[in-house]
């Protein structure tokens, strides 16, 4: 008998899973509210992205002209296609001291693929992931970026 | 009252009247075919459609929204597409085959439109054997897919045939099973007898729980038998990029799609029919009232509003489950399906024998 009520649980078991997904795909085909697609050219206007959509890397600079990078190269070290790649310059500190520090963060945006590692690897928090996603041009080497404005320095602090 | 039956009963006499019987006999020949032509035409744009809208909104997206109001024009313009396509034959391909087959598939598609009753007195040939006919001649459409198959010269074309093989001969008994249980409770394989019995009710009601089990099991059958996902190994996508009709292009490949369909709308056509009292309308026992209410509802329109149903229902199965593999597909036929509906065919001729459905 044992053998039997096995089998019927396997029945009503699969049976009970099939109708625990039609219900989410009939919640769906009637709930239209919930459809994420975005009519993309027509709604350039009022265009959402969501928070994490990752568009390309960007260097954060304040009021001042001031980034955080602090030429460490974590990023460079993190990308798996060699994205990113850093120059480094020694600045001279009013102590007579030489100092590491950012000359040129070059992005090549045509080999980058959004995955987010140098975001998470820099300790300073110096670049983050931009929201814009028109990257098309008719050269291509107008993806080959620099990310840090001419003339920024280190903000003063930042290690 | 204005009822498909008047209108062919009117034509079929002024025909007869215009021309000699012969003569007469043979427009009306012209104009079924011309009918089932177009109905073909209209179901594969309907239903294509259909399905596109249906998946886009279980899968949260749009759909085709672009080619006319709504993208109701997009199937017109995917057909287009396909007309101007070049119908490509393979050199390796046995050619003779190769091009007989989307033909096969399609006629048979044909062939059980026959004894399908769309209307009230509307049924191009009711014959005694309806339901013997139907079930032996949709089992016929895996030769048209056989056919392509081995004639593609394919491997993926011949391994998807050869599943498509193995899963109608399967499927077909449960299919058949659940059929006969209805031909048990009325008592006759003739098509119009069986609706004429649901006269006071559909049999998915009046047969108590066995009926419903046995509705359940042939419309996960049929969806085998149409070679529909989730039992879509002839075809499977990923692994076998279009399965039998791989090497097909152009119109060809558009008459598999057609009989994809067209297949769709007929075994739920049968399906309504045994099940769903067919052109009936909802009749619920002896409330007089009610079901005089529900007479007003042309039979056409029900019939049409059961299929459509049906064919949803067949459509969210396929929106919804993975495709399985084929040892779990024998598995479910053979160790499921099959001992199931042959308890509940046996329950079904005890309530038929003690008179125990309503």
């Amino acid at each position: 008998m044992a053998f039997l009520t096995t089998y019927l649980k396997d029945v009503l078991g699969g049976v009970r899973s099939l109708l625990k997904g039609m219900k989410l795909t009939g919640y769906y085909f009637t709930h239209h509210k919930e459809i994420i697609t975005q009519q993309y050219p027509d709604n350039k206007a009022e265009l959402k992205l969501p928070e994490r959509f990752r568009g390309e890397v960007i260097m954060l600079h304040d009021e001042k002209n001031e980034h955080a990078c602090t030429g460490c190269t974590a990023c460079e070290l993190a990308c798996p296609n060699g994205t990113i790649k850093i120059i480094t310059k020694f600045d001279v500190t009013p102590e007579g001291k030489k100092k590491k520090a950012l000359d040129t963060f070059i992005y090549h945006l045509e080999l980058c693929t959004m995955c987010n590692l140098c975001i998470e690897a820099c300790p300073t928090d110096a670049i983050k992931m931009a929201q814009n996603f028109e990257h098309s041009v008719y050269d291509r080497s107008k993806l080959t970026k620099k990310l840090n404005n001419p003339g920024s320095k280190i903000r003063e602090g930042v290690e | 009252m204005l009822s498909i039956e008047n209108i062919t009963h009117s034509i079929d006499a002024w025909l007869n009247s215009a021309f000699n019987p012969t003569v007469a006999l043979l427009l009306e020949y012209l104009i079924v075919g011309l009918f089932a032509i177009s109905l073909f035409a209209i179901l594969g744009l309907v239903l294509v459609l259909m399905e596109r809208k249906v998946s886009a909104y279980m899968q949260v997206r749009l759909g085709p929204n672009r080619v006319g109001p709504g993208g109701s024009l997009q199937t017109v313009a995917d057909t287009l597409k396909l007309a101007m396509k070049e119908g490509l034959t393979p050199d390796g391909a046995d050619k003779f085959l190769f091009n007989l087959a989307p033909y096969v598939v399609i006629a048979v598609a044909m062939m059980i439109l026959a004894p399908i009753a769309f209307a009230k007195g509307t049924q191009l040939w009711d014959l005694n054997i309806g339901v013997l006919y139907i079930t032996a001649v949709s089992s016929l459409s895996v030769i048209g897919i056989l056919m392509a198959g081995w004639a593609s010269n394919n491997k993926y074309s011949l391994l998807g045939a050869m599943r498509s093989g193995a899963q109608i001969v399967s499927y077909e008994l449960s299919a058949g099973l659940s059929v006969i249980s209805i031909v048990v409770l009325t008592g006759s394989l003739r098509i119009s007898d069986i609706i004429a019995s649901q006269q006071d009710g559909w049999w998915l009601f009046k047969g108590h729980v066995p009926a419903f089990i046995a509705f359940i099991i042939f419309i996960i059958a049929i969806t085998a038998e149409t070679n529909r996902a989730p039992f879509d190994l002839a075809e499977a996508e990923s692994e076998l990029t279009a399965g039998f009709h791989t090497e097909y292009s152009g119109m060809k490949f558009a008459l598999f799609f057609l009989a994809e369909y067209v297949n769709i709308f007929i075994v739920c056509g049968i399906a309504a029919t045994l099940f769903l009292g067919g052109w009936m309308p909802l009749h619920i026992g002896h409330w007089t009232a009610f079901n005089h209410v529900m007479d007003y509802i042309p039979s056409s329109l029900w019939f049409l509003g059961k299929i459509f149903t049906l064919i949803f229902v067949i459509m969210w199965f396929r929106w919804t489950f993975p495709r399985l593999r084929i040892d779990q597909l024998l598995n479910l036929e053979w160790k499921y399906l099959l001992p199931i509906s042959i308890v509940n065919l046996l329950l079904i001729t005890l309530i038929a024998i003690e008179g125990w459905h309503f």
